[in-house]
């Protein structure tokens, strides 16, 4: 099996798919935003508590693959907590990394969304990767951008 | 048919993949293309290219000649009445709409019906909502059976006196069923509809006779069956051909201009607007002639053959559904337990196998099949048999890979 392959499904992303953190639905006071991949079919349900510019929770349902899972996983477990600037900033640092571009890691603790470092080398799964993130953007009303 | 000697004229063929030989078994989505199509396209570019239908010149004469050349070819590829019923279009799904703009939003009105079924593939469904919307006719579907068939006593049921198009695929693009498009036509026309045939997956791998399906319609592409892309056919019969009005104007279809009215060429004319695609058509024309020699009933019988070995050999793995019924073109749809399509697709490439995954522009059939997308393997007949060894090798290596997740 080759180290590309390895590489793309590594431990931490398969734990993420297996037991997903943050699965689930929000009460109310929650933005909910659908978004799927259309040449593909996955779909994510994510929605998002926004207190004063923060990010106070974020939870998602969906179907898709490994990637598209363990991403919107490790995506609501970073997100939260953080600006909502600061979750856009961290949209572009992780779209940096899946394009292959240096990227800036010191900003930020990206903790286990390195692992998905990885997809980079597999062009045709990038947008698996980027779907939950992108989710997140329009939630938090960063529309323009994506 | 030899399949080891036909894929000798497939030059794509003959490379490593991520280190492995290639193994392509997604011709279901666009087919590779032999020698001689690519080189009547080159021979085009290089020594005849110019526009036709126009030019008094020799390379325009030649160019006309190849271009009308190869209407015949589909004529009789097709077994059309006449080259006048055979109109070059982008490809299937350009033939359809043409239809459903044409006849469609002129003939239909509140209270009509079209009546199409749930496996279809979206550029035979969308149109048709699109005609229904904009008529205000109802766009109803025949039922599935369990397996993915046609039960005929369904299309009876479902098609009544207001029905006034039936459109349905031959061969379905997930299911690999083979529908009875001729039975079902006669159904259509008992009732006073016009029958519509989706052939994008037919016309590469059986014999097709428009006379004697008796369609209305019948629209394909070419790039499935060994020709280029962006090209297909769209045939229809002449006597509705000519009361239909073109959905394109401009350059090429016109038989007089004035200020403000116009008048059309005859057929098939009137329907190719602005210059055509002369070197698809000429390419479409090589890949008729290719198919041919080899016989499309020997290709379908190989085909047949490596769906009969993939399905055996992938029912003894644990853990893999396959869906459609038992009879079927060389179309395998399937999904492995607990693992995505999309991954299933990853590790395969890795081993050089190349499949499709998700939902196959069906995704009304995705839900009825109860799943949101699946991963496919389709095969030509440039395929072997040692290939599918390869592809059900890989199906293990990735229940393995993914095995120690779950």
């Amino acid at each position: 099996m080759s180290s590309n392959l390895d590489q793309l499904y590594r431990q931490v992303i398969m734990d993420h798919y297996k037991n997903p953190r943050n699965k689930g639905q929000l009460g109310e006071d929650t933005v909910t935003i659908n978004m799927n991949n259309p040449t593909c079919g996955d779909r994510i349900q994510l929605h998002l508590k926004v207190v004063d510019g923060k990010i106070a929770d974020a939870k998602f349902d969906g179907e898709g693959c490994s990637i598209s899972l363990a991403s919107a996983s490790m995506m609501t477990q970073s997100v939260k907590g953080l600006s909502v600037e600061d979750a856009i900033k961290l949209a572009h640092i992780f779209y940096d990394m899946m394009l292959g571009k240096d990227y800036d890691d010191t900003s930020f603790d990206l903790g286990d969304i390195e692992a998905l470092q990885g997809v980079s080398k597999f062009p045709a799964r990038i947008k698996c990767a980027t779907l939950a993130w992108k989710a997140m953007e329009k939630g938090v009303g960063n529309e323009d951008e994506i | 048919m030899n399949a080891q000697e036909v894929r000798k004229l497939f030059p794509i063929l003959h490379q490593e993949v991520n280190g492995k030989p290639l193994v392509y078994f997604d011709s279901a989505a666009t087919s590779q293309k032999p020698v001689p199509v690519i080189e009547a396209l080159e021979k085009y570019y290089r020594e005849y290219n110019s526009n036709v239908h126009r030019g008094v010149h020799t390379l325009g004469t030649r160019a006309t000649d190849a271009y009308e050349g190869a209407r015949e070819k589909v004529r009789r590829f097709i077994n059309a009445k006449s080259t006048q019923e055979v109109i070059f279009t982008r490809g299937t799904t350009t033939s359809i709409n043409t239809v459903a703009a044409s006849y469609g939003l002129s003939n239909l009105s509140e209270g009509d019906e079209i009546v199409i079924t749930p496996m279809e593939h979206h550029s035979n469904i969308i149109p048709w909502q699109q005609v229904a919307k904009k008529t205000g006719a109802t766009l109803k579907y025949i039922p599935l059976k369990e397996d993915g068939s046609i039960d005929l006593q369904d299309v009876e049921s479902t098609i009544t006196e207001h029905t006034k198009i039936v459109s349905v695929m031959q061969v379905s693009n997930v299911l690999g069923t083979i529908n009875p498009v001729k039975e079902i036509g006669a159904i259509a026309h008992k009732h006073g509809a016009i029958m519509v045939v989706d052939g994008a997956q037919s016309t590469p791998h059986l014999k097709v006779d428009v006379q004697d399906l008796d369609c209305d319609f019948f629209a394909f592409s070419s790039h499935k069956m060994c020709g280029p892309t962006g090209i297909g056919v769209l045939f229809g019969k002449k006597a509705l051909l000519n009361k239909m009005e073109p959905v394109e104007f401009g350059g090429e279809m016109i038989d007089f201009v004035d200020l403000y009215d116009s008048t059309w060429k005859e057929l098939p004319w009137k329907f190719e607007g602005g210059t055509p695609i002369i070197a698809g058509a000429i390419g479409l024309g090589a890949a008729i002639d290719f198919l041919s020699d080899i016989g499309l009933d020997n290709i379908h019988r190989h085909e047949e053959e490596l769906a009969k070995y993939a399905i055996e050999q992938m029912s003894e793995i644990e853990g893999i559904t396959i869906y459609g019924p038992k009879e079927r073109a060389g179309i395998v749809t399937f999904n492995i337990d607990d693992v995505h399509p999309h991954d299933v697709a990853t590790v395969l490439d890795a081993e050089g196998i190349a499949v499709r995954a998700g939902h196959h522009c069906a995704q009304p059939l995705m839900k009825w099949l109860n799943t949101s997308s699946t991963a496919r393997a389709s095969f030509y007949l440039y395929n072997t048999k040692d290939e599918i060894d390869s592809f059900v090798k890989g199906l293990v290596t990735t229940k393995e890979y993914f095995g120690h997740v779950f």
